[in-house]
């Protein structure tokens, strides 16, 4: 190689490493600016559902007035979905890191995740087709024998379409994702910690007890932080299984509507107004998605142990 | 046991206080037979078979092993119990999805036309006809697939160079300076943004810039995207992280530049997992319905301009074929088509599931000398 060859190439290199740092800089700040313009443009668009007199908001009381039962609704099927995936996940977490033999468990890991691989419309499906009917002669045995409770009044919906069915599909789409999440803070248990709990007598389960559970604790409550973004934000189960209405305080009537869902369901063939209002809710459900998942990053980041658990 | 009787099978005092090896299955057959005899008298369902021989197992063996081998011991046992009928539930919903969708969707994918026509010019009347009997079920999918196939694509060419490139940043440029973390942050922070608020942003987004009522494929692709850079970010990061800093200091050492060293040698040895990860990335928002459902409206006929005019994806026709029937009086072709299209969209997603492990495997670097 000549030396005005390698002078030149060098003066491309120098242009080249510019170029390609800048290129990287520049792909960052993108990612930035295009958190930040979701929140800009949902404001901008939102504006006049704020400033709207209220009897020209959908309900004719304002915009809050309209926003409140389906944050109220969103909040429940949210619930509903983390009270039966957490201690589904955590279990399903332990069998695979801690009970199944070691040549199965990574097939079986992947068998969870094929879970999260099934589009969210296809639940959506399957909950309106086969779910909402298996279930409902479940509702009127709840409506029945524990009518007294508010959640369980009747009278039972018929077809099943009601917000715990919502939220049993919600669960299962939310299953995976703390599954996987409490997996690999369960692996990241110390070794010594475990072995040291079975060298003093310790059972498998006082084991897990006692070394597992403890160091994972922040790591799960981070893992179901997630889940809860999933679950609010969540759309399709909701649109397609539930019969929204009014908001009801019993889970097994049809009524209720989550924010998502509404969005879906009238936005297409939604103008003027309209669309103000339901870009107003999305901001609202932004805003309450962003709050739960900062803070379950928030959390992982104080645990730096943790960091290979996203 | 019977020592008195037979002193020759005497346990030995090491394993004196413990069920025999056989227990759970003497348990697990006793369980069954009662299970069946419970249902029979209530009537006999499998499901509730599997149901309450499952409570009868646990609660049998744990009482058994309480019995004999202490509290300890059947807390032990009952964990299990629990632990290993948390994975069984988590594995119903899957069975069920996938048998759903084969029983319904089979018979709609074997309609002649289902993946070469659109629904183009069908209306309730040949949806009438067709659950009267006298007609066949016509109308397809080819418009969705189109459409969800250009969609992905171009949300694709967006995400994977502003992901790859952010990646790069993060690893090599970074060097956790405030704002690489702040990027770190914010990519996780936007992994949790609601689909359907990415499909609002990008409407929001076009119709303050376009003009309202902006559309197109593009908005929606531009949805996706903002889906799928932070996935493409994570995965390529975590796949850049581990390539070995000894590589690139051999470059740096052989006096070759920074972004060649990223070129030539970084990303070649990463690429494997990169392009899995773009592959899972793509798996993940090809089933997006709410964000399609905002931004592109549903289309009936082709259109093979991204650009320009409303269009169809899999997911929206899935949708407003179960919601919104052709034919509202005669719902059945509707569905079959919709399972059809959701048994079309899981195999695409089970083989881009599929392919992005064949690729880790077979295009991994090359491990040890």
């Amino acid at each position: 190689m000549t030396t005005t060859s390698l002078t030149s190439s060098q003066g491309a290199g120098r242009a080249g490493d510019k170029v390609f740092s800048g290129a990287a800089l520049a792909a960052g700040c993108l990612i930035l600016a295009v958190l930040f313009g979701v929140a800009l443009f949902l404001v901008i668009q939102a504006i006049p559902a704020f400033t709207a007199p209220a009897a020209d908001i959908q309900g004719g009381e304002g915009f809050f007035a309209y926003i409140w039962p389906i944050v109220i609704g969103t909040l429940i099927a949210a619930i509903i979905a983390l009270a039966i995936a957490t201690p589904v996940s955590i279990g399903v977490a332990l069998f695979i890191s801690h009970f199944a033999p070691r040549g199965l468990a990574s097939g079986l890991g992947y068998v969870i995740d094929l879970l999260a691989a099934i589009p969210s419309v296809v639940y959506g499906a399957w909950g309106a087709a086969f779910l909402a009917p298996q279930i409902s002669p479940a509702y009127g045995w709840l409506a029945a024998n524990m009518g007294w409770l508010p959640i369980f009044q009747g009278p039972a919906s018929a077809t099943g379409k009601t917000i715990l069915t919502a939220g049993i599909v919600l669960s299962v789409m939310v299953i995976p994702i703390i599954t996987s999440l409490s997996r690999e803070i369960f692996l990241q248990t110390p070794k010594l910690h475990e072995e040291a709990a079975l060298a003093l007598g310790a059972t498998r389960w006082e084991m897990i007890k006692m070394s597992v559970l403890s160091f994972a604790r922040p790591g799960i409550i981070s893992a179901v932080m997630l889940g809860l973004g999933r679950a609010l934000g969540e759309t399709m189960a909701v649109a397609l299984v539930l019969s929204s209405g009014a908001l009801t305080a019993s889970l097994i009537q049809s009524g209720n509507q989550t924010i998502a869902a509404e969005i879906a369901l009238n936005f297409p063939e939604a103008s003027g107004l309209k669309v103000s209002t339901l870009i107003a809710a999305g901001l609202v459900l932004f805003v309450i998605t962003l709050a739960v998942n900062m803070i379950a990053r928030w959390i992982i980041s104080r645990h730096k142990e943790f960091s290979g658990a996203n | 046991m019977t020592s008195t009787l037979t002193p020759v099978r005497k346990r030995s005092a090491l394993t004196k206080g413990q069920l025999p090896k056989y227990a759970p299955y003497v348990v697990l057959g006793v369980a069954l037979v009662l299970g069946a005899a419970i249902l029979a008298l209530i009537g006999f369902n499998a499901f509730g078979w599997g149901v309450v021989s499952a409570i009868l197992f646990a609660a049998g063996l744990v009482g058994w092993s309480a019995a004999v081998e202490g509290s300890r011991k059947a807390k032990d046992k009952l964990a299990t119990c629990l632990v290993v009928g948390a994975f069984l539930v988590a594995l119903l919903p899957l069975i069920s999805v996938i048998w759903t969708v084969m029983v319904n969707g089979i018979p709609g994918l074997l309609n002649p036309g289902f993946l070469g026509t659109s629904m183009n010019g069908v209306t309730g009347v040949f949806d009438n006809r067709a659950a009267e009997g006298t007609g066949p079920v016509v109308g397809g999918i080819y418009h969705a697939l189109v459409g969800t196939l250009q969609i992905t694509l171009l949300a694709t060419v967006i995400s994977v160079p502003v992901g790859l490139l952010t990646a790069i940043y993060l690893v090599e440029y970074g060097n956790d300076r405030p704002l690489a973390r702040a990027i770190t942050f914010f990519v996780d922070v936007m992994t949790g943004i609601p689909s359907i608020v990415a499909g609002l942003f990008a409407a929001a987004f076009f119709f303050a810039v376009v003009g309202p009522g902006t559309k197109t494929g593009a908005v929606a692709a531009v949805a996706l995207s903002v889906l799928m850079i932070p996935v493409v970010v994570r995965s390529s990061e975590e796949m850049l992280k581990i390539v070995p800093n000894e590589l690139r200091e051999a470059a740096y050492a052989l006096g070759v530049r920074k972004w060649r060293t990223i070129l030539k040698v970084v990303i070649p040895t990463a690429i494997s997992g990169i392009a899995s990860g773009v592959t899972l990335a793509i798996a993940r928002v090809i089933g997006e319905t709410a964000p399609i459902l905002v931004t592109a409206g549903f289309a009936t006929s082709i259109n093979n301009n991204v650009f320009g005019g409303w269009m169809a994806s899999l997911p929206t026709f899935i949708y407003t074929q179960i919601l919104n029937p052709t034919s509202p009086s005669n719902p059945d072709p509707s569905s079959q088509r919709a399972w059809g299209a959701a048994l079309v969209l899981i195999i695409l997603v089970m083989l881009l599931n599929l392919g992005a492990r064949l690729i880790a495997r077979v295009f991994a670097p090359k491990a040890g000398r």
